[in-house]
């Protein structure tokens, strides 16, 4: 220090002396890193971006002189064409919206109250039941994929129990009826009325669109939910324990009961696990291929084919490399504008003006203006700052 | 916990003494009843978890027959290793899980080593164009790998290293999550540490080799655990990177097992078993440093 306020510049010499070949062994420790993720991801890429705007048919290198360029052609086939491979793009994106809707909210949930369940403060061995969780998470999708594709055989464990307690069993894995539309059949709907029979999406009737998961994907569902939920229990439980207790408290003193400090002081708390879990859930959800792969290759009825597996089908399968690699950059497209518009509805946003006047102090009860009275009127639990209503809290639940 | 608080709040109002000891009493019998509740929950949700890989291990050892008319059961009427005999003898799983292993092992080792290697440069080496490195594996991170799938079959297919373990172990060697976990954990290392060392006249190398890597153990066994579970796991790779028998991996392997192949009808027994083979390495590498993986997802939210 003393050497750097005397004599700066030798101070910088001796530096730099020491520090002589920083440069050099920064980009060499660096190379191996930039080397492979430029020549196994960022060349790829491109390679890809490339063959979906042209002909190439598989045989040969894309880049060399005699594939042609298409320009859209091939992201045209898969989104407005009326033939087989819009409606085969359609089904997939249809069977995994489906996916994503039930997975991500269930799968949040479920891991929520399982790391709400552990971290019961007085809990013993909550070890053991936070590995019992986790368990699943580790093991490759591969060998669940498996266990499940048994768990849910025609006369599977799962149809055995169903059995036990008189339901019998569906067809699981052959099953390509639609949630939806099995409910909607239980009250005498078959057909769609004309107006979502007819007109159409990428190829497939509104109707169908609102099919709901087939009896197969919904395994797929479970799956997932079973498999994930450990991981996500994790990230919840280290949030949980690093919310202070005094907040907890202070909301007791002030007569909230565990229901309304769940949602008005955990949850505001949990927000960033929150957000990493459901951003987390929704890049897994529309990633599915492995379990598609090795269940059931997107049978029955084209019921549980995924984008993924599409573009996997496309490619190696069909042939079709083109309209393989533009699915898969449509299902890039798709996971970042998702990501990006769910970071945007999760934004910590001002408070609104309502909400700002029920967390005001009411030091002057006399000169409540209409507007704060109306506020506090309204039938949302009471806030923190309406303590003197702290001991009726009970009461006030029970009345309606 | 509602039936607790509820009775905490009731606590609160003024009571004479007498009616608050009774109340406190009620309190403790409602506080043992509520615990004996949560157990009970957690113990069935439990079972619902683990019960599967139990159904999995039995099953395994059952004759096909059994495995179809009472898949339920968790203990084997007939004990039957038939299975696993023909799993090890009369198929092509031993040349699996060879597969599986080398794989592991050098992905593994050497992305340990470059991940760190690049994970001290960003966090301690002075370099022009540091900042865009890091920016460039960060946005790496945001590509999902489904996406990559056509992509890196057509850049291995263009070097020539289709079908070979090059194509399949070179691609897997780094993972920018890897590079970013060890930054920071260089980043939290005292720099005094190294300025010694570099007084003493040692070269970057030297420091990051014998002074800073000592130190990192606990993210160099984060990255390990990463790195043998995701390339041990991994699937889709191997399918678009390979395509000769020999060249199977355990994944790949058991994934044709389940779509039927090498067997005839259903043959649960001999799929579950090649299934629960596969889940032992990770299993056995969990139960090893399970205190540090759950930290290590828990440290995730962190970052």
């Amino acid at each position: 220090m003393t050497a750097t306020a005397t004599a700066p510049r030798r101070a910088r010499n001796t530096r730099s002396g020491i520090r002589r070949g920083e440069a050099l062994a920064g980009w060499v420790f660096t190379l191996p890193v930039i080397l492979i993720l430029g020549v196994f991801l960022l060349i790829p890429v491109l390679m890809a971006l490339w063959v979906s705007v042209s002909d190439w048919t598989g045989r040969g290198s894309p880049l060399s002189a005699n594939v042609g360029f298409v320009g859209l052609q091939n992201y045209a086939a898969v989104t407005t064409g009326d033939g087989l491979a819009t409606r085969d793009f359609g089904t997939a994106l249809r069977n995994n919206t489906w996916y994503v809707i039930l997975v991500v909210p269930l799968q949040t949930a479920l891991s929520l109250f399982l790391a709400l369940l552990v971290n019961g403060a007085i809990l013993r061995g909550r070890g053991i039941f936070r590995t019992a969780f986790y368990f699943p998470s580790v093991t490759a999708s591969v060998a669940i994929t498996v266990l499940f594709l048994f768990l849910f055989s025609t006369s599977g464990v799962v149809n055995e129990i169903l059995g036990a307690i008189g339901i019998t069993g569906p067809n699981w894995f052959a099953d390509p009826r639609g949630l939806l539309h099995i409910l909607f059949g239980a009250v005498g709907i078959t057909d769609g009325p004309a107006v979502l029979a007819e007109g159409d999406f990428l190829g497939l009737s509104w109707w169908n669109w609102l099919a709901g998961p087939s009896v197969a994907m919904t395994v797929f569902i479970i799956m997932a939910i079973f498999t994930t939920s450990g991981t996500f229990m994790l990230l919840f439980l280290a949030a949980l324990q690093n919310i202070s207790p005094e907040v907890q408290e202070a909301a007791m003193v002030d007569g909230a009961n565990a229901w309304e400090r769940f949602w008005r002081v955990t949850l505001p708390q949990l927000k960033p696990a929150l957000f990493t879990v459901l951003t987390l859930g929704l890049v897994g959800c529309w990633q599915v291929f492995d379990q598609i792969y090795t269940g059931t290759r997107g049978q029955p009825a084209k019921t549980t084919l995924t984008p993924a597996y599409l573009s996997y089908d496309a490619s190696f399968l069909d042939q079709d490399w083109g309209q393989g690699a533009a699915i898969a950059f449509i299902l890039f497209a798709i996971i970042v504008v998702l990501t990006i518009f769910q970071r945007w509805a999760l934004r910590d946003r001002p408070v609104s003006a309502r909400r700002a006047r029920q967390y005001q102090l009411a030091p002057r009860p006399a000169t409540a203006s209409p507007a704060t009275v109306a506020a506090n009127q309204v039938p949302s639990p009471p806030g923190p700052a309406q303590t003197p209503a702290a001991d009726r809290g009970d009461d006030k639940e029970a009345k309606p | 916990m509602t039936g607790m608080s509820v009775d905490q709040a009731r606590m609160a109002a003024p009571q004479d003494p007498p009616a608050r000891a009774q109340t406190r009493a009620r309190r403790n019998t409602e506080k043992i009843w509520w615990q004996v509740a949560l157990y009970a929950l957690l113990v069935v949700i439990s079972l619902i978890y683990i019960y599967p890989f139990l159904v999995q291990i039995s099953t395994s050892f059952k004759t096909d027959a059994e495995a179809t008319i009472s898949p339920v059961s968790l203990i084997p009427q007939v004990w039957s290793t038939a299975a696993y005999e023909r799993l090890f003898l009369r198929s092509d799983f031993p040349v699996w899980f060879a597969n599986s292993t080398i794989v592991t092992i050098c992905v593994t080792v050497l992305r340990v080593f470059f991940v760190s290697l690049a994970g001290y440069a960003l966090a301690r080496l002075q370099f022009r164009g540091r900042g865009f490195v890091f920016a460039a594996v960060i946005a790496v991170m945001a590509v999902p790998s489904v996406v990559l799938l056509i992509p890196r079959f057509l850049v291995i297919n263009q070097l020539g290293i289709y079908d070979s373990y090059a194509g399949m172990i070179l691609p897997l060697l780094v993972d920018a999550a890897g590079v970013f976990i060890m930054k920071n954990f260089f980043e939290s290392i005292p720099v005094s540490v190294e300025e010694q060392a570099r007084i003493d006249g040692a070269g970057p190398f030297r420091i990051f080799w014998s002074v800073v890597l000592p130190m990192a153990r606990p993210a160099l066994i984060t990255i390990i655990i990463l790195s043998f579970q995701g390339s041990w796991n991994e699937l889709s790779h191997f399918i678009v990177s390979t395509q000769s028998p020999e060249l199977t991996t355990l994944t790949k392997g058991v994934a044709s097992l389940a779509s039927g192949q090498l067997s005839q009808g259903r043959q649960y027994p001999l799929k579950l078993a090649a299934a629960l083979i596969m889940t032992i390495p990770v299993a056995v590498m969990f139960f090893i440093f399970q205190k540090r993986i759950m930290n290590t997802a828990q440290g995730a939210l962190k970052e």
